[in-house]
C-alpha cells in the first residue's frame, strides 16, 4: 500500500516532468519562465512531502528558501524579458541568437 | 493553487498560505504585468486565434469534463474518512528556521537584495548600451568604442523604442 507521501512524490515527479517538457518545447520566453516556476514548485512539493513524512520542519524551511529563490528568479527573468522585447522585438528563443558563437 | 491545497492536506498550513500569497499575489501579478507591458502585436493575436480552433480545444474540454464528473462523484459518495493528517506546525518551522538555518536565511536575504538590485539595473540601464551593441552588430567593437559614441546614436534608439 502506497501511503500519502508516495502519492505526493509521484505528483511532484509528474509536475517536474511537465515543467521540463515545457522548458524544452516552448519557444516563448515567458512560457519557459512559467515552466521553470512549475519545476521549482515540484521540487518544493517533494521537499514538503518528505518533511511531512518524517515529521521534520526542515522540508518546509527548504520550501521557504525555494520560494525566495523563485521570487528573485522571476523578477530578474521578467526584467530580462522586458529588455529582450525592447531590443529584439521578439520573444522567440529561436531568433535570439545574438550571443551565439 | 492546487499545490497549496496539497500542502494543506499534507499538514503544512503555513507553507500553503505562503504559496498562495506569493504565487497569486506576486509572481502571477508580475507575469500579467509584463505581458500587459509587452503589448504583443497583431501577429501574436493571429497566432492565438489559430490555436483556438475547435479541433484543438474539444479534446481538452472533454477531459476536463470527465475530471469534473469524477470529482463530483467522489465528493458525493466518498467515505468521510479523512486522510491521516500529521501537522508540522508553524512553530516548529519558525524555530528551526531561525535556529539552525539562520545562515541560510541571511543568504536568502542577500539573494533577494541582489534580485531587487539586478532587476532594477536590468530594467533601467542596459537599454542604452546593449541597444547600441546590437545596432553595430559586432560585439568586438564595443569593447573598443569610447563612451562618447552613445551620444550620437541616441536618436535612432528612441525611434526603435516605440
Amino acid at each position: 500500500m502506497i501511503d500519502n507521501a508516495h502519492i505526493v512524490l509521484i505528483v511532484a515527479a509528474v509536475l517536474f516532468a511537465l515543467g521540463l517538457i515545457g522548458v524544452l518545447t516552448r519557444k516563448n520566453v515567458i512560457f519557459m519562465l512559467i515552466s521553470v516556476e512549475i519545476m521549482l514548485n515540484a521540487a518544493g512539493l517533494a521537499f514538503v512531502a518528505a518533511g511531512s513524512k518524517w515529521q521534520q520542519p526542515d522540508g518546509q524551511v527548504m520550501f521557504l528558501f525555494i520560494l525566495a529563490m523563485a521570487a528573485a528568479e522571476v523578477s530578474i527573468g521578467l526584467a530580462m524579458v522586458l529588455q529582450i522585447h525592447h531590443q529584439h522585438k521578439t520573444l522567440d528563443v529561436e531568433k535570439l541568437k545574438e550571443l551565439r558563437d | 493553487m492546487s499545490v497549496a491545497m496539497i500542502f494543506l492536506s499534507l499538514g503544512a498550513p503555513f507553507v500553503a498560505a505562503l504559496e498562495i500569497i506569493i504565487y497569486a499575489g506576486a509572481i502571477i501579478v508580475l507575469f500579467i504585468f509584463v505581458v500587459m507591458m509587452l503589448n504583443l502585436g497583431h501577429d501574436t493575436a493571429l497566432q492565438e486565434k489559430e490555436w483556438l480552433r475547435p479541433k484543438v480545444w474539444v479534446v481538452p474540454s472533454v477531459l476536463v469534463l470527465v475530471l469534473l464528473a469524477e470529482m463530483v462523484v467522489l465528493l458525493l459518495q466518498g467515505d468521510k474518512e479523512a486522510l491521516p493528517v500529521s501537522v508540522v506546525d508553524p512553530r516548529k518551522v519558525a524555530l528551526s528556521l531561525y535556529g539552525e538555518y539562520v545562515i541560510a536565511v541571511e543568504l536568502a536575504g542577500f539573494l533577494l537584495m541582489a534580485g531587487i538590485v539586478g532587476a532594477a539595473h536590468i530594467g533601467k540601464h542596459t537599454r542604452k548600451e546593449l541597444h547600441r551593441f546590437l545596432q553595430n552588430g559586432e560585439s568586438q567593437e564595443i569593447l573598443k568604442t569610447p563612451p562618447q559614441q552613445p551620444a550620437e546614436e541616441e536618436p535612432e534608439q528612441t525611434v526603435l523604442h516605440d
